[in-house]
């Protein structure tokens, strides 16, 4: 048995003739290619799978690729490409804030998301407030990135990359 | 043209004569824009589309054998290709360095997760249906021991070390402690899954996987498939962390290339995450009974580390637990244990820093309590006690900022403003405590080759089969090439991760930059030597800079000098150096936690790692080296531990979730010092590896912390709230 769906990914259109059962990331990596979003556990745990779908970070790996038909998708590979790097991009090279990388694309897409509801006020579980603007404190970076799971530990460099990319530094 | 070093003298520091100015400096990972922008590819991610994919049915039973397999029904199930139940599929992954295949054999259970059949469909969903309704009925045996209790142990000869008389250095101790630890069984986690692509082109194998030592995991493969191994090649560009896990073959790269050569086309195999904890490799639980005698100054009169460790029958590997224990300190009076439990558990194997990672745990907790017993400050104990000379086999160090990582250290962290008695500093719900630890690792060389070009047109490439497991060997053999002939970065290209390059030493026990760099800088030299004659010159007069050659004052573009590429494949070989002294890599932790007077919840709120291992490569990749290992640490302190059913061994919380790696928030903006050091006995280079040091000791430094905090002693790893709870003071 197949379904088809229609996804929006990246600005164009990609057509999936698929298993039920084929999660959103699978549908990605296998059927179109797009293997930059990484899959670490399957499950929802260690955020590398991390898109953002209709303007909101998820998991990919949790939810089925039928069920987004019409849906407006972002990957790793529509933020920046190697010659033409977003600023969050180039700030986790110049930090380090990887090492192995194969988290990386799931951080990228998780901070760009993250970045956006900051600026848009939402509270986090350190905020002091939960009204009102949310200051980018070391605190707030580090918890509003802590479902994505790093084992090589860049966590230093995620926080500093993320501080330095939303300062519009370059140092 | 070939070029040959073996380390049998001291090296001078070549390197340091060079003139580019790249080597040492702080240099942004160079395949960086690929991987932050999901365009390097691992393993899994190479295929075209068509491959066929491959999921494990496993073992339900702890021991016993395996008496039917229900194949029919499974076959019958949309997509199914094929079901490998073939006696090659491996039991578990090799060991490091194995070079041969591991325990092969579907049939006879040793542990519960252990690989049965591979079942393999058109799609990942198939597949995995299919795997999860084949049955498999057993002979489940009686006998099973699924903990270290229900086996007695074996006792390893060559370890069970006594050197003058430790009870009586005991009974007439000034000051001494006699304690037990234990720490849980553990897991790499590396985020990347296991995973294989097989493709065969008639009797020859690629194998697309994520492995860390090529030339061995190519023997193993070949071994495990009773090829000949110049059938088979391995690729693994990318590695998206090993951390010991990718060290040996594992059952998914067999698996694939049983599946491939049935079916006649490619086929992938990834691990699932709960198949990574349970089919691959876990660090083995261990318990220590340290014991220390001192005088009444805090000196050292006698050293005991006993450990009990396990793994499956038919494992050489054990835990070494007590590796630096030999060399760290001094005392006259020493004994060890090491006593293996044959168990019916996950295979145990190497985990960043086998040996230390634990070891130093239990003996640096230890050096705390005798610091405290004896009340000397915890850092002067250790400054006290650095031996002259090995205390074992009264070998000379190389070189050895032991003392000064633990000053300097000291005052940058602040050490003084520690108040030693416990529990005495409050911030509001939580209480502060200052801990402190040392770090050691031994240093390795280990045989490695590489090729190295310089191209007519002032280029390099550097070709082994080196991986790059996220250690940063893409931009380091980059700069040692860059710096011997003098270019620009950018105009050295690096290749690495095929076994048709040279085989280099490959990552694991931190010797894969020493080792794969002295390979690159022997060919280097020799290019150095060859470009010196054709221009009629000494080598060491030769200053080559930003693609040109500087001679007589003036300066020529390379590629003006270069009729033809230049090419040399570098060999270097560990030689007497290993022998005559005792290598190692020293530094000291520095840890501040809270912990809540309420919860027992503790967290790190500053660290610091003062770090002495020769030269430095590449400042910037290893301070993240150094941060990975702190972390690391940060997590066998506070949360890692796998729990095993006491029923039949399986490994209960086998997810990212239930398993506790350390996230973000639970780490500060760590510090990492290096003290400029070299090395002259170690390699050419003369930098000795990092990968494991910033593990050794760390996690001590925060449960000495701990106690510092709240004058509770944790020796049950992790220390977590229910075990810190119960001795803190009433609120």
């Amino acid at each position: 048995m197949s379904l088809h769906t229609t996804l929006w990914i990246n600005g164009e259109t990609y057509a999936l003739d698929a298993d039920p059962r084929t999660t959103l990331l699978d549908a990605i990596r296998d059927h179109f290619n797009l293997t930059g979003s990484k899959k670490g556990c399957d499950h929802g745990q260690c955020g590398a799978c991390t898109m953002i779908v209709n303007g909101r970070r998820i998991n990919s790996c949790l939810t089925l690729a039928c069920m987004h038909d019409g849906d407006e998708i972002t990957t790793i590979e529509g933020l920046g490409q190697p010659g033409a790097m977003s600023a969050l991009q180039e700030a986790f090279v110049r930090h380090d804030g990887f090492q192995c990388g194969y988290c990386t694309p799931g951080q990228v897409c998780s901070a760009t998301a993250m970045l956006e509801e900051v600026s848009q006020g939402w509270p986090s579980h350190v905020s002091e407030d939960l009204e009102g603007p949310a200051p980018l404190s070391e605190a707030e970076i580090s918890e509003r990135m802590s479902g994505n799971l790093c084992r090589c530990s860049a966590y230093p460099g995620i926080v500093n990359a993320i501080r330095d990319a939303a300062e519009g530094g370059t140092t | 043209m070939t070029a040959h070093l073996k380390l049998d003298k001291p090296q001078s520091d070549r390197l340091g004569d060079m003139a580019q100015g790249v080597i040492g400096r702080e240099t942004p990972r160079r395949e960086g824009p690929l991987k932050v922008t999901g365009r390097a590819p691992y393993a899994a991610e190479v295929g075209d589309g068509t491959e066929a994919v491959g999921v494990f049915a496993r073992a339900t039973i702890a021991k016993g054998k395996v008496t039917k397999i229900g194949l029919d029904a499974v076959r019958a199930l949309p997509g199914v290709c094929a079901v490998i139940t073939d006696e090659r599929l491996l039991r578990n992954p090799a060991q490091g360095t194995a070079n041969t295949a591991p325990v092969q054999g579907g049939r006879d259970v040793a542990y519960f997760g252990q690989p049965i059949a591979l079942v393999v469909a058109e799609t990942y969903e198939q597949a995995r249906h299919a795997a999860h309704g084949l049955e498999i009925a057993y002979d489940a045996a009686e006998d099973a021991a699924v903990t270290p209790e229900d086996a007695e142990p074996e006792s390893l000869e060559s370890k069970q070390i006594d050197i003058g008389d430790l009870d009586t250095a005991m009974s007439h101790a000034a000051h001494s402690m006699d304690a037990t630890y234990t720490t849980p069984s553990q897991n790499s986690a590396a985020m990347e899954p296991h995973a294989s692509i097989a493709v065969w082109k008639g009797d020859e194998l690629t194998l697309h996987g994520s492995y860390q030592m090529l030339k061995f995991n190519r023997n193993e493969l070949a071994d495990s498939l009773g090829v000949d191994p110049e059938k088979v090649q391995i690729k693994s560009p990318y590695v998206g962390g090993g951390f010991g896990s990718k060290l040996g073959i594992a059952p998914e790269a067999v698996g694939a290339a049983l599946a491939a050569k049935e079916l006649g086309r490619a086929v992938r195999v990834v691990l699932t995450r709960p198949q990574v904890f349970e089919a691959t490799m876990r660090r083995s639980e261990t318990r220590q009974r340290v014991r220390l005698a001192a005088d009444a100054d805090g000196k050292l009169t006698g050293i005991g580390h006993s450990a009990w460790v396990s793994n499956l029958v038919g494992e050489a590997f054990s835990e070494p637990v007590a590796q630096a224990t030999h060399f760290t300190y001094g005392g006259a009076n020493r004994s060890y244990r090491h006593l293996i439990h044959r168990v019916n558990r996950t295979c145990a194997g190497s985990m960043r820093a086998p040996g230390e990672a634990v070891g130093m745990l239990a003996l640096e907790n230890a050096m705390d309590e005798l610091a405290h017993a004896a009340g000397v400050d915890p850092v002067e104990l250790r400054l006290k006690n650095i031996p002259d000379r090995h205390p074992e086999d009264d070998k000379p160090y190389s070189s050895r900022r032991f003392a000064d990582c633990l000053t300097e250290g000291a005052r940058a962290f602040g050490w003084h403003k520690r108040n030693p008695t416990p529990g005495q500093t409050r911030d509001g719900e939580w209480l502060i405590g200052l801990g402190m630890a040392s770090a050691a690792r031994g240093n390795i060389l280990s045989e490695s080759h590489a090729r190295v070009t310089l191209h007519s047109d002032g280029t390099a490439t550097v070709e082994t089969d080196m991986t790059d497991i996220g250690t940063g060997t893409y931009t380091i053999l980059g700069q040692i090439t860059a710096e011997m002939l003098g270019l620009p970065l950018d105009r050295v290209n690096v290749a690495l991760g095929d076994t048709a390059f040279p085989p280099a030493s490959g990552s694991g026990g931190s010797w894969g930059a020493g080792s794969s760099g002295s390979a690159v800088f022997v060919a280097c030299q020799n290019i150095r030597a060859a470009l010196a004659e054709k221009l009629g010159m000494e080598e060491d007069q030769l200053t080559l800079t930003e693609g040109s050659v500087i001679r007589n004052n003036t300066r020529e573009p390379l590629s003006a000098v270069l009729d033809d590429d230049l090419t040399v494949e570098g060999h270097i070989e560990p030689g007497d150096t290993s022998e005559e002294v005792q290598q190692a890599a020293f530094g000291a932790h520095f840890a501040e936690v809270a912990v809540s007077a309420v919860t027992g919840e503790t967290r790190v709120r500053r660290m610091l790692g003062c770090f002495a291992a020769g030269r430095i490569l590449n400042e910037q990749t290893a301070r993240s080296q150094c941060h990975g290992g702190m972390i690391f640490g940060i997590g066998a302190a506070l949360t890692e531990e796998l729990v095993h059913d006491p029923r039949d061994g399986h490994i209960v919380n086998h997810n990212l979730a239930e398993y506790h790696v350390p996230v973000n928030l639970d780490i500060p903006q760590l510090e990492v010092m290096f003290l400029e050091e070299r090395d002259a006995h170690a390699n050419p280079l003369q930098s000795k590896g990092i990968g494991e040091l910033g593990i050794s000791g760390a996690g001590a430094a925060v449960t000495n912390a701990i106690f510092n905090a709240t004058g509770v002693r944790v020796r049950d790893y992790p220390a977590t709230l229910d075990k810190v709870l119960p001795g803190l003071p009433d609120i």
